[in-house]
């Protein structure tokens, strides 16, 4: 088989996983990214991410896509975004110390506008830290970690279900809005077994990237339609695209101005923020009459529940607020519950998403946090007292 | 309703498999829900394995497993390991001749030859499934046919005969 043969993918649908499952959050994330469409899939296996890469490699094949295991996490970002520009929805599966790696080229993906996912299972660092159990360490890194002003989109799974559905939803926010996605699962999630019930195909809709509605002579990469997302002719179409990481004008000629950077970075920051009311997603749990507010997500929100549960019944009006999209943070979604007075964040860090949500509610309350040092989740006894 | 099972033995006895195979029949083929959880650790490989499965019928908040209300202790380690619980536990099983109990444990534990019988049957690697219908009837806690149907699904076509007669063998300990 030819090298050009070889990028020629044909995604079959698949109807053979529809129905209820009891699933690894890993291989759930892994259906996700197969019922999503994704057909390419580059990367390094590292624990506790490692049952992705394995699930996806036998299955890849069998639906005409492509499993490639790279040298490292630097080539295998660079093997998603290649392999998105040729077509195909990509993905690639990692954890901090691979995510770390990952930074340069994820960054080229969004000053590129490439639409792929990465998926970071969060475990106990920094370094190789605690390569076995449970971190939400890295969430300040999916946000800023890759240089020069970049705005990410992450979510956070709480369940192996949410594994595959916001693994799903990560595609279709990635295709829609041309820019990498990042779902920062955490390593409980990710190694725990629940039921999955995986819809037949085709029931939850999946947008696609937009496509050129103009003669290739007339076509401009990078002319943003009215949402700020510009039309994506795929290589091979017969339109002259081109990539490049310098900053460039709307023909993605690199043009290294001043005006140029006006033009675009600002763009890219708007493409995630002004659209960001069709895909963000937020839970909200017993929150109406309270005064104090639980924010948590991945597993700790499920602990946090629980914490709720036990401080109502102490008779503590305490709610819970849960981002599913942590990144950009929900704002608006949290400040119009200002009928707070104390804000408990609970998460398996030294104080990550504190900080944000410091920022978003400090001028009408108080916020706390609880965590660990990674390796453990709070429990719900600690998140209780901090409430009290 | 929650109850908290917790299997542990060694490796290669089938505890993950075991415990797996409860979750899936909750799961799949019941209306209530349950979350499987293992060690992960370098310690998961050969020598103690511990497999914790959490049955509820309402969805499960904390997935962790501290008390556990149903215990299956597969080995001597497994026991000395989980004596706490045992005492507390308000169902212990046990292999008979793998596991001795000290004395408060052993009184209301139910010790059954789960490996002896899987011998009878020509092959010890199924004395987890021997050890599920053991568990299946003792708990009441899951039907059975939800539990057949998980054993059928679980295992290899070739052996779906073998490891249902085991489980059957272990309804009727």
């Amino acid at each position: 088989m030819s090298a050009s043969q070889n990028l020629v993918l044909h995604p079959e649908v698949d109807a053979s996983r529809t129905g209820a499952h009891f699933l690894l959050g890993d291989h759930a994330c892994a259906e996700g990214a197969l019922y999503a469409g994704c057909r390419f899939f580059a990367g390094y296996p590292i624990t506790p991410a490692t049952e992705i890469s394995e699930h996806l490699a036998e299955r890849l094949p069998e639906l005409g896509g492509q499993f490639l295991q790279m040298e490292d996490e630097i080539a295998s970002m660079a093997a998603i975004l290649g392999a998105s520009v040729a077509g195909a929805k990509s993905m690639t599966a990692t954890s901090g110390p691979g995510f770390s790696l990952m930074m340069e080229n994820l960054g080229l993906g969004y000053m590129m506008e490439v639409p792929t996912v990465v998926v970071n299972v969060q475990r106990g660092g920094p370094s190789t830290g605690l390569p076995t159990s449970v971190g939400q360490q890295d969430m300040m890194q999916a946000r800023f970690g890759s240089h020069g002003d970049i705005t990410m989109i992450a979510l956070a799974p709480k369940s192996p279900q949410e594994a595959f559905d916001l693994t799903v939803h990560a595609f279709s926010i990635a295709e829609r809005l041309r820019t990498p996605v990042l779902v920062m699962m955490d390593e409980v999630v990710a190694h725990m077994h629940e039921r999955v019930v995986i819809p037949p195909p085709g029931e939850i809709p999946i947008h696609a990237r937009p496509k050129p509605d103009v003669a290739p002579a007339k076509y401009r990469p990078y002319k943003p339609g009215p949402d700020l997302v510009p039309p994506m002719a795929l290589a091979g179409d017969g339109f002259a695209v081109r990539f490049t990481g310098l900053t460039h004008d709307e023909t993605g000629k690199a043009v290294t101005t001043y005006e140029a950077q006006r033009l675009l970075v600002p763009r890219l920051r708007e493409k995630i923020l002004r659209n960001r009311e069709t895909y963000e997603r937020t839970e909200l749990y017993r929150t109406e009459d309270a005064s104090t507010l639980v924010v948590a997500y991945g597993i700790t929100a499920r602990v946090a529940r629980r914490a709720v549960d036990l401080a109502r019944a102490k008779g503590q009006p305490v709610g819970l607020f849960r981002p599913a999209t942590v990144w950009p943070f929900p704002e608006e979604k949290l400040r119009s519950l200002h009928h707070v007075r104390k804000v408990v964040v609970a998460e398996i860090n030294l104080g990550q998403v504190l900080l944000e949500v410091e920022r978003i509610v400090g001028r009408y309350a108080e916020a706390i946090h609880v965590g660990t040092a990674g390796g453990k989740v709070p429990s719900p006894e600690a998140i209780v007292e901090a409430c009290e | 309703m929650r109850k908290e099972v917790r299997f542990a033995g060694f490796g290669g006895q089938g505890v993950i498999l075991a415990a797996y195979i409860l979750g899936r029949a909750v799961s799949v083929h019941t209306p209530m829900h349950a979350t499987m959880t293992q060690s992960y650790g370098p310690e998961s490989r050969g020598g103690a394995c511990e497999a914790d499965v959490v049955v509820s019928d309402q969805e499960i908040d904390t997935p962790e497993v501290d008390r556990p209300d149903i215990l299956v202790l597969l080995s001597q380690e497994a026991a000395t390991k989980n004596r706490e619980d045992a005492r507390t536990a308000s169902l212990v099983l046990s292999d008979v001749d793998l596991v001795q109990l000290d004395d408060e444990a052993a009184r209301k534990a139910i010790s059954l030859p789960f490996t002896r019988t899987a011998d009878a049957l020509g092959k010890r690697i199924v004395a987890n499934m021997v050890m599920l219908g053991a568990l299946t009837r003792a708990s009441a806690m899951v039907p059975r046919e939800a539990m057949e149907a998980a054993v059928a699904e679980s295992v290899k076509p070739g052996t779906r005969e073998l490891n249902l007669k085991a489980f059957d063998a272990g309804t009727r300990l």
